[in-house]
């Protein structure tokens, strides 16, 4: 890539994040050829949902009929909103590039049988082995250095982004590039759910004010359960959970997996407490080395979680574990703006998992193998450089007087609530509604933007994701997978498809049908 | 929270502005970085993980702790071992064995069925 006098960089293709999508993403691009630049707005290696936790692979062998089975039980699952045709692709390339990961050295464990076991990847190692592929791929890294807008061409085609230095006074930074992959993750509203708060929607965002569709905005409402002094949201070990009142009588609910809509509903009228009787004392020591991060609040805390009860609650993890993102248009992960590609959490889910993600990680799965896919298209379409460019971004860009942070909390008394987001209800619904155009309409128009022009931008996305996110929920008058209606607690069979939605100024909602295409072209995009 | 950078280890090499996430540090020439944004740590310890002489402390908590409570006396966590907690958890620095070669979640639905015969996991 060029360096030119005024501090601009130009680059073949530009990946915006660099968490699992984002640098499979750069590292697809620079393989096909691309001169790669990778902007994160924290560290690539830590940023994002992944880096922080565990994941735990949908991945599944190709022998025999265990895929078959799997995509079977996900189509019942997330609601009959997947598509199989996407679904063998991904069980396909992430079988195939976890394999490259053991080939790059990633640590991974041997069983009491002697069989190598791939279906796990610990945060900090993978996203740190990552870190250093990407930086092997030639790919330049732009660390702490937020997107805060794309640019675009005449023809309205993305032709790079602009953003700020956040440890360099906020000096800005512009990347022309011939193709950009958004890979900035899904939005938890900065609830503090482990590893979630860089992912505030920027994408989204910057995506819709470019006319880019969503998809699936209504399966947002991923809640994971985390002590009640701290937002560790490490769900896993819960299923071996019992659930308690305050006076240390026994809850009247299922214990474990089976309590998850149950405990929430209790937790609207008392404090609920946990105690993990359900684990058999011979399998504490190997449950400590699966979840680490799970053990440590407690161990820090001082509570012994086979032994004591302890506090629990709600957190929100929007679409982050939530399945809702930009739409894809076709098999290359193409967002409905030219020059625009999408992978990982920023891209609808709803393809591979429906309106559920969780239990095998279909999440992690798509990380791998959307970033792989976007990053090959985008490296194709980008054969030039576009010559004329402007700013596309129109929202929270220029000097007021609102803090964000009135509107960041204005939008989380909308979001973060059990009763509002969790258990939805038309009426409840429509007044968050109200309250959230009011906030799109005299808020954001005079947001400060003044020392932290990161933080106006993501005191946008949430406004915006807020309102998509609702506004597809509301039209969505059934139950379906993650999505519950408490005024409409039934599955219609006559909603089984997704809802499409966008706009800024004018939210909008439509049904849309079953995607249709070509096959999908895995062959050429891992090798 | 980030409650402690302990001046008796730190080394100012800045990894932890480096690394975190949420940029919750400040680089100071000459001296050790400084915990410069708080309310903005999302308590997901990798600066921990990340420090290469455990000289971080991250208490559990969402919120900033008090000012007498345990999670800042660094004295005691330093007595205890909890400074650089999750760096030994994960296995990284000199001589330790990478956590993730301990893996034990790819096993967990095997070893939840050979324990607790009837109780599907996922």
């Amino acid at each position: 890539m060029t360096t030119p006098a005024d501090g601009r960089l130009d680059a073949d293709v530009l990946v915006l994040g660099g968490g699992p999508a984002g640098t499979w993403a750069a590292i697809a691009a620079a393989e096909a050829g691309a001169q790669v630049v990778l902007a994160d707005k924290g560290y690539c290696g830590t940023s994002g949902a992944a880096a922080a936790g565990g994941n735990n692979l949908w991945y599944v062998p190709p022998e025999g009929s265990a895929r078959l089975e799997s995509i079977e039980r996900r189509e019942v699952e997330g609601g009959y909103l997947t598509d199989r045709r996407w679904m063998e692709c991904v069980l396909d390339l992430t079988w195939r590039q976890v394999d490259r990961l053991a080939r790059w050295g990633y640590p991974y464990p041997t069983d009491a049988t002697g069989q190598v076991r791939r279906s796990s990847l610990q945060g900090p190692e993978y996203l740190r082995l990552m870190r250093r592929q990407v930086k092997r791929a030639g790919v330049r890294i732009l660390d702490q250095s937020p997107a805060l807008d794309l640019v675009r061409d005449v023809d309205g085609v993305v032709s790079g982004a602009r953003g700020v230095h956040r440890q360099r006074g906020n000096e800005a930074w512009t990347v022309r590039a011939g193709a950009v992959v958004l890979a900035t993750g899904g939005c938890a509203f900065l609830s503090g759910a482990l590893g979630c708060n860089p992912d505030t929607g920027d994408g989204h965002l910057m995506a819709a004010e470019l006319g880019a569709e969503l998809s699936g905005m209504e399966f947002s409402s991923s809640y994971g359960m985390a002590p009640a002094f701290g937002a560790q949201t490490k769900g896993r070990m819960y299923q071996f959970a019992r659930y308690y009142h305050g006076d240390g009588t026994p809850l009247d609910v299922p214990p474990g997996f089976a309590g998850r809509h149950a405990v929430p509903r209790a937790m609207l009228s008392e404090p609920v407490f946990a105690r993990l009787d359900l684990a058999p004392p011979q399998l504490h020591e190997s449950l400590r080395w699966a979840q680490p991060n799970f053990f440590l609040p407690y161990d820090k805390a001082g509570i012994d979680v086979f032994r004591d009860l302890f506090e629990v609650r709600m957190v929100l993890e929007g679409t982050v574990r939530g399945t809702g993102g930009l739409a894809l248009s076709g098999d290359g992960c193409e967002t409905t703006v030219p020059g625009l590609y999408a992978a990982g959490d920023v891209a609808t889910r709803e393809l591979i998992t429906g309106g559920r993600s969780g239990g095998g990680s279909h999440n992690g799965a798509w990380a791998i193998s959307s970033g792989t896919i976007a990053g090959a298209t985008a490296a194709r379409f980008a054969r030039r450089l576009r010559s004329s460019v402007t700013a596309a971004g129109r929202h929270g860009l220029l000097p007021g007087s609102t803090p964000a942070a009135d509107v960041i909390r204005a939008v989380q008394d909308e979001v973060l609530p059990l009763e509002r987001n969790l258990f939805r209800t038309g009426p409840g619904l429509r007044d968050s509604l109200a309250r959230l155009d009011e906030l799109w309409t005299d808020a954001v128009p005079s947001l400060d933007v003044g020392a932290n022009p990161q933080r106006a931008r993501e005191a946008v996305a949430m406004v915006a994701h807020a309102r998509w996110m609702y506004r597809a929920a509301e039209a969505r008058t059934e139950s379906r997978a993650m999505h519950r209606r408490d005024d409409h607690p039934d599955t219609v069979p006559g909603w089984a498809h997704r809802l499409r939605t966008g706009g800024l100024d004018e939210v909008w909602v439509q049904a849309e049908g079953t995607a249709a295409g070509t096959e999908l072209a895995v062959e050429e995009l891992a090798s | 929270m980030i409650e402690i950078v302990s001046a008796a280890r730190c080394i100012d090499c800045d990894k932890c502005v480096d690394v975190c996430p949420t940029n919750v540090f400040d680089a100071v020439p000459g001296k050790h970085p400084v915990i410069a944004r708080q309310s903005d740590c999302q308590t997901c310890f990798l600066c921990e993980a990340y420090c290469p002489v455990d000289a971080l402390f991250v208490a559990p908590l969402a919120g900033p702790a008090e000012p007498d409570s345990p999670y800042r006396d660094e004295a005691a966590l330093a007595a205890a071992g909890h400074l650089g907690d999750y760096r030994t958890w994960i296995g990284w620095g000199h001589g330790r064995t990478p956590g993730s070669l301990r893996d034990r979640n790819p096993e967990l639905p095997e070893l939840v069925a050979a324990h607790l015969p009837g109780v599907s996991v996922q």
